[in-house]
């Protein structure tokens, strides 16, 4: 009788710690997005949302007169992931597809690891190598003179979430039935049709979650693009043209700007833009990855 | 169930209680202008080396976020380039913090080069018109067939909002300029880019031995068209006013400081704070500028 008191004790206790960490998540969730929204909707009585999204200029201590536009962080935002993706996709996509189907076993066992380890190099560091090394070899490359732009901020962010992409396409590759592999062989096509028209779109909704991951990890960045890509506010020229994107501006100027003042509450409105951006993408990714499971059901 | 759930919000209100407790502080926080940062690092480091109880830490961030450091009381003494606006002022004076104003040293303003730019000076005016962007190749100024690249700082630094008040004339920076995290990136990029110009506090010149950095070129500025130009390095210049861009750098405490923080003040603004000052790079501060600290500090 004793004996089971305390076994019912200890299930109680053990099952109370999971609500626990249940209930925690949801509250930090739903308390970030809060707080987002309270400190981000005054900006809005001085700002038209309208101005807010689509002016270019943004310059909040400006001595002439303050503006708020953030259309050009918007579009360094995305120009500088999209050419990330552009490069660290197709990167990706290639080395899962040697890891899983063409590399001997003992390769793949020290390949993986050294790719996982890629994850871990702080971001700083990744910066860094920005400034010394691509930004460099960028500007002699392009002969601009200097390496602080967009193409730079692209590579970098490429290199932080091929580990990511690798990862998981690698892992999803490896999940499909050998069965495919092998009918698909026994019916006399090559290994390359088999990679490529079986398992690959097999393996599709893996390979697009991994990459809309990889976004996500592109479009948060902070430092790493904070460093590399010199933090111009004019809007983009093009791909060789200094860009400041709005994880950078954040960081830049939250540190200083008095409190509750327009300038304030601006900065968490962009934080606010840049949220419901993500979530956008998680939610495609969401939907995609559940419309290819109905289909191969 | 209603019974763990109680249990559960019992937890997280303990947890949010236990991270509310603040720690106790008693080491000197010491925070703000970049340009400041690494000659208050050597002073602190010096101070600390001859007075073993003193402990001092040093942050850089920018002028406008020691100064925010001292308004929120999450710092003791703000290192500022720039004067405070009246809203800090006012900020200040809301949150019961009364900030008193020490001058520590006084900076030439630099405007730097590539080597490779054949220009050697420059007039106050010209220098404001590069920087609104009104001015966008070399060949405007001299025999140099290449754009202009505009490297400044971001704006919580003190050295943007001087430039912007002294130099651009109140005016908006060109947007195209690349703003850097520091003094010191702005002299890596300008020692890559050929194109490139800069603005830095003039201890930044110096390599470690003391002579202006290789692939450098340090212009020289006077203040109107016909006028004679000097160098930010020619102390001269810089005592009677002749460099236009001279500014003092400051220290800020809140009200009259305790007695930790005023000694290591007045050893820093002492002939053995001064020599450092002047060894770094930077001027040693005026007799004016001396008899005010010590009124500020009693």
């Amino acid at each position: 009788m004793k004996k089971r008191t305390w076994t019912n004790l200890k299930e109680s206790a053990i099952r109370a710690f999971f609500l626990t960490c249940g209930i925690l998540a949801v509250l930090v969730l739903i308390g970030i997005f809060a707080t987002l929204l309270y400190t981000a909707v005054p900006a809005f009585k001085e700002i038209r949302l309208s101005e807010f999204l689509l002016k270019k200029n943004w310059d909040p201590t400006s001595p002439e007169k303050a503006e708020f536009g953030i259309l050009s962080m918007i579009v360094s935002t995305l120009m500088v992931t999209g050419g990330a993706l552009l490069l660290a996709v197709p990167i990706g996509i290639g080395v899962a597809a040697y890891l899983s189907d063409v590399a001997h076993w003992r390769v793949r066992e020290i390949v993986k690891p050294i790719v996982e380890i890629l994850a871990a190099i702080p971001s700083v560091v990744v910066g860094f190598l920005g400034i010394v090394l691509f930004g460099p070899a960028i500007a002699k490359i392009f002969h601009t003179g200097n390496g602080l732009n967009a193409i730079n901020g692209s590579v970098l962010l490429a290199i932080m979430s091929l580990p990511t992409i690798i990862s998981i396409s690698e892992d999803s590759l490896n999940s499909v039935p050998p069965a495919y592999n092998e009918a698909s062989l026994a019916l006399g096509a090559s290994r390359w049709q088999t990679l490529f028209r079986v398992k690959v779109p097999a393996a599709l909704s893996g390979i697009i979650a991994a990459c809309m991951l990889g976004m996500g990890r592109a479009i948060g960045e902070t430092m790493t693009v904070l460093m590399a890509t010199g933090n111009a506010r004019a809007f983009p020229h093009g791909f060789l043209s200094s860009v400041r994107t709005m994880t950078a501006n954040i960081a830049i100027e939250l540190g200083e700007v008095p409190y509750y003042t327009t300038h304030y509450y601006a900065l968490f409105a962009i934080g606010l833009v840049l949220f419901i951006m993500t979530f956008i993408v998680n939610m495609a990714a969401d939907i995609i990855l559940h419309k290819y499971q109905e289909r191969e059901q | 169930m209603k019974k763990t759930l109680i249990v559960a919000l019992a937890v997280i209100g303990l947890l949010a209680t236990v991270l509310m407790a603040a720690p106790a502080k008693k080491m000197i926080q010491v925070k703000g202008s970049d340009t400041m940062v690494n000659l208050v690092q050597i002073l602190a480091e010096e101070y600390m080396g001859k007075n073993p109880g003193a402990a001092i830490a040093v942050l850089g961030g920018g002028s406008g976020t020691g100064i925010t450091g001292l308004i929120n009381q999450t710092c003791d003494i703000a290192d500022h380039s720039r004067e405070w606006r009246q809203k800090e002022i006012d900020q200040a004076w809301e949150k019961g913090v009364s900030p008193r104003f020490f001058i520590v040293a006084v900076d030439g303003l630099s405007i730097v080069v590539n080597e490779k730019n054949p220009i050697e000076k420059l007039t106050m005016a010209q220098v404001g018109a590069l920087y609104r962007g009104e001015i966008k190749s070399w060949k405007m100024l001299g025999p140099y067939e290449k754009p202009v690249s505009l490297y400044g700082r971001q704006s919580n630094s003190g050295t943007y909002t001087f430039m912007q008040e002294f130099v651009l004339g109140n005016k908006n920076f060109s947007t195209d300029t690349k703003e850097m995290n520091g003094n010191a990136q702005i002299i890596e990029s300008i020692l890559q880019d050929e194109s490139g110009v800069g603005y830095v506090g003039v201890g930044y010149l110096y390599d470690k031995d003391g002579k202006i950095r290789k692939g450098l070129r340090v212009l020289n500025i006077s203040k109107t068209p016909d006028g004679e130009a000097f160098a930010p390095t020619d102390k001269a210049a810089i005592d009677s006013g002749k460099y236009p861009i001279s500014r003092p750098l400051f220290q800020a405490a809140n009200g009259k400081p305790n007695a930790e923080i005023a000694a290591f003040i007045a050893w820093e603004t002492g002939p053995e704070g001064q020599a450092i000052v002047e060894r770094e790079g930077f001027f040693a501060i005026s007799p004016v500028h001396k008899a005010q600290n010590d009124k500020n500090l009693k």
